[in-house]
């Protein structure tokens, strides 16, 4: 009798049979593991959610009143026939992948990772498994990040430029994590930093929970720009170039996003800088973490999963693509 | 290449045309003249001979990088560039570059005599030596096109500032043949008798689309109109008793209009020409339709037959070389009544012809006349004012084209493929189809006319609602109807559809409109009918 696989890909997502619960599905279920608060993975409807400690209040502030519950990083938990445990994924502050042991046979839902430090979100941890689930969105050999302070330098020099020609530099990124990072990395030394709402509010969520951010002014309607020479104003990117941003006066832009390293993105998108910034990890660190986990069956879920793929059966791994809906698209989340 | 990379990463990293003229102009003040003389040459488009072929380029590049070969080319076909591509998969080096940029172009050239072994160590040896935008530059330098938001207009404008030259002197400098290696910067920028040689042609004047109606400028009687003619744009050169026809991209294209060659039987030399090259069958009312032309554009030499089948002739409208004398200063009137003057004797046989001026006396006659362009074979009207100077490059003003409004249709998508370079991360190439009874025919695909948030929320559409995979073609769920704008409609035995649509684009999304209501078939061919 051929056993049934821990975890199968079903049409309301990653669905483990012992346990009866989905990790990130994008339909209503009544029971949610969550790797981590992103929007394509942490979706609304859910009869209960489980998280870690760190993950739970940007899932509270996005989703609002929802049954959750909290889990410690390696903490063990039996659900039904199976134990569960969430470990560090590196992505953003309380991200995780979801280790699922049945009956000896080790699967892991990596969700979104990255495997250098960003200095903020809880280091990646590999974890050893037979099943690993993988992401693809910069699976390709083209994708290779610099070091993080190497790019801090430039983001700060930039900045300095910005300040001494007496422009506004404007700066895009996510609300949520790659904001956070963002700010962790400027030297407030080059001047005051201001936020918009949407980056703000993430903020003082990240804060409450105790995570050390730089001092940030809110741009409010009656904020006069004058008063703030110098400064850096960080927003969604979907802010760059608008009417609210309009009012800064002379200011240049960049756009923070892997999909930088490309320098077509970078001229369509980034106004006028582009820096490659990324929560997820780039080639060496896809390859790293998949050796890492000793996994010998590999599925791609999201990014450029063909052709990742078939490099992994090229080099020995039973790799497959597994359809999902969560995003890689080159939009505001990476 | 140190100054050069810092150039082009000047240039590259900001959208602000005031910037960009600052960088190159500062360059072109400061940086070692065969330096300068080359930044010309490779930003409109010259290069050095290659010296590698882009096949070994990418197989050294695999074999260097340990990335197979197969991955590498799907790399590079999402990245879209290939000297990108090449420096992004090598290994990450701290550059340790002493060569300058004419250094280096020296250096490839003299590959060219060497053997396949010498020219790999020699390619091997720069990628461990150049990181960064250095090392992309120096792939830039053998496969070419370094599309870098740099337009002639930029270029002479920072060759003004740097030389205090009048930009229309610079843009007639930069034109025409020549090569890096038979000029210096010195006799092509800064000599005060720019001895051209004698096919050097005139930068063009372009006209803006006029998109509202004329009423806006002003008086009719200030005003020239002529049919906008569905050609080619071509300036022929007679000069020395040689000729020489030069495309609006300044391509020579001598060589594949041999029936111009008699225009200098008609003409005396000294005389360029501005005007549309058009196939025009012996007797024909009307010019015939573009796609007889085709059938010329892509070929070097011309076989006699294609010679006889689709016979071509410039449709003058300008002149702006007269005895020898340059007349683009004069009033386009002034111009025009010369240029009637010298083809006043011109055979019927003659390769060319005077493009004929409508007469009108109020806009609403000229706009009656404009919705019969179609039948002239022609895209619309073009308004000149009469007291115009022959200006270069696109300016707003005195020259105006009135075209057509396109023919439209809506269709439905039914594959997508995602883009590369500047669209690798979203779905972009899209193949749209009509209704035939129960069935999607497809007819056409189109790649743009969406604005940047549009292909991004149909890109998260696609992902989701794929049904198919053929390698990167994605057959998804027919659900999304889009109004396809296109110029003209040609019969296509190649095509299902049995058409093939001229200048294909999405004017609008659809969102109102649902599926079953996307035009048909029969529609397609009702058009065919009318406009084919």
């Amino acid at each position: 009798m051929t056993r049934e696989p821990v975890l199968t890909f079903t049409e309301n997502g990653i669905y483990c049979a012992a346990g009866d619960f989905y990790i990130d599905p994008w339909r209503p279920v009544d029971r949610a593991l969550i790797t981590h608060g992103h929007a394509d993975h942490a979706r609304d409807g859910m009869g209960r959610y489980l998280a870690t400690h760190a993950a739970l209040p940007v899932m509270r502030h996005r989703l609002g009143e929802i049954t959750a519950e909290g889990i410690a990083y390696g903490e063990q938990r039996i659900i039904g026939g199976a134990t569960v445990s969430f470990h560090p994924a590196g992505h953003v502050p309380g991200s995780a992948q979801i280790r699922v042991e049945v009956a000896g046979e080790v699967w892991v839902a990596s969700g979104d990772y990255k495997v250098i430090n960003d200095g903020m979100s809880e280091p990646f941890e590999p974890v050893k498994c037979h099943h690993f689930i993988t992401e693809s969105t910069f699976g390709l050999p083209v994708f290779r990040w610099a070091p993080q302070a190497d790019v801090a330098a430039d983001l700060n020099a930039w900045w300095a430029g910005c300040a001494a020609a007496g422009k506004t530099a404007f700066l895009g990124a996510y609300s949520l994590g790659k904001a956070q990072r963002l700010l962790s990395m400027l030297d407030p030394d080059v001047g005051p930093i201001l936020t918009h709402t949407a980056v703000e509010n993430t903020n003082a969520v990240l804060r409450r929970q105790g995570i050390t951010l730089p001092d940030t002014t809110l741009v409010t309607p009656e904020l006069a720009p004058k008063e703030h020479p110098g400064a850096l104003v960080l927003a969604p990117p979907s802010a760059l170039g608008s009417q609210w941003a309009r009012r800064f006066g002379a200011q240049e832009s960049a756009f923070a996003s892997g999909w930088m390293a490309l320098r077509g993105v970078r001229r369509r998108r980034a106004g006028d800088r582009g820096f490659v910034i990324s929560d997820h990890a780039d080639w060496p660190g896809l390859l790293w973490a998949i050796r890492e986990t000793e996994a010998e069956n590999i599925y791609v879920t999201h990014g450029y999963t063909d052709i990742f793929a078939r490099y992994l059966n090229d080099q020995g791994w039973n790799a497959e693509v597994v359809p999902t809906q969560f995003d890689s698209d080159g939009g505001d989340s990476e | 290449m140190k100054d050069f990379a810092a150039l082009f990463n000047a240039v590259d990293q900001t959208t602000k045309t005031t910037v960009k003229v600052a960088a190159l102009a500062e360059y072109f003040t400061t940086a070692a003249e065969d330096d300068r003389l080359w930044t010309v040459a490779l930003f409109s488009g010259r290069r050095p001979k290659r010296a590698v072929t882009t096949t070994r380029l990418r197989e050294w590049a695999s074999e260097a990088s340990g990335v197979p070969l197969w991955l590498f080319e799907d790399s590079y076909a999402i990245v879209g560039d290939l000297a990108e591509t090449i420096a992004l998969v090598l290994p990450p080096v701290d550059s340790d570059d002493t060569g300058t940029l004419t250094s280096w172009i020296n250096a490839l050239r003299e590959l060219k005599d060497e053997d396949d072994a010498t020219r790999k160590a020699f390619v091997l040896s720069a990628w461990q030596q150049l990181g960064g935008t250095e090392r992309f530059l120096f792939n830039k330098l053998i496969t070419g096109g370094f599309r870098i938001g740099i337009s002639q207009k930029l270029m002479t404008r920072a060759l003004s500032r740097a030389t205090g030259k009048p930009e229309p002197e610079m843009a007639h400098r930069l034109m025409g043949n020549w090569q890096p290696d038979d000029v210096t910067w010195h006799s092509l920028i800064e000599a005060e008798d720019a001895s051209a040689d004698a096919s050097r042609p005139y930068p063009f004047y372009l006209a803006y689309a006029l998109e509202d109606g004329p009423e806006a400028l002003g008086d009719p009687t200030d005003w020239r109109a002529e049919w906008k003619w569905d050609g080619i744009r071509g300036q022929l050169i007679l000069r020395d008793g040689d000729y020489f026809v030069w495309s609006r991209g300044e391509e020579l294209m001598t060589d594949r209009f041999p029936e111009l060659a008699r225009a200098a039987d008609h003409m005396p030399p000294g005389t360029v020409l501005d005007g549309e090259l058009l196939v025009w069958q012996p007797g024909a009312e009307f010019p015939s339709s573009f796609n007889a032309l085709q059938s010329r554009i892509g070929r070097k030499t011309v076989p006699k037959k294609l010679l006889k089948e689709a016979p071509v002739i410039l449709h003058a409208y300008d002149l702006l070389e007269w005895q020898g004398e340059d007349i683009r200063a004069r009033p386009f009137a002034e111009r025009r009544a010369l240029l009637e003057q010298a083809s006043a004797d011109l055979p019927e046989d003659a390769p060319i012809r005077l493009s004929p001026q409508h007469q009108f006396s109020d806009w609403s006659t000229l706009a009656d006349l404009r919705d019969t362009a179609r039948e002239a074979q022609a895209e619309g009207l073009m308004l000149k004012r009469a007291d115009s100077p022959y200006l270069s490059g696109r300016k707003k003003g005195d020259w105006w084209k009135w075209k057509l409004d396109p023919l439209t249709i809506d269709a439905v998508m039914i594959y997508a493929q995602s883009g590369s370079g500047r669209r690798a991360n979203l779905f972009t190439d899209f193949t749209f189809a009509v209704w035939n009874g129960n069935d999607l025919v497809p007819f056409t695909k189109a790649y743009s006319g969406l604005t940047d948030a549009e292909f991004r929320s149909i890109t998260a559409w696609v992902r989701k609602n794929t049904l198919q995979r053929f390698g990167p073609v994605r057959q998804v769920t027919p659900h999304h109807v889009f109004e396809i704008a296109f110029e003209g409609i040609q019969p296509s035995p190649r095509h299902k559809s049995g058409v093939a649509l001229r200048f294909p684009r999405m004017l609008r999304w659809r969102k109102d409109k649902p599926l079953q209501e996307a035009n048909t078939l029969d529609d397609l061919k009702e058009m065919l009918r009318i406009y084919g």
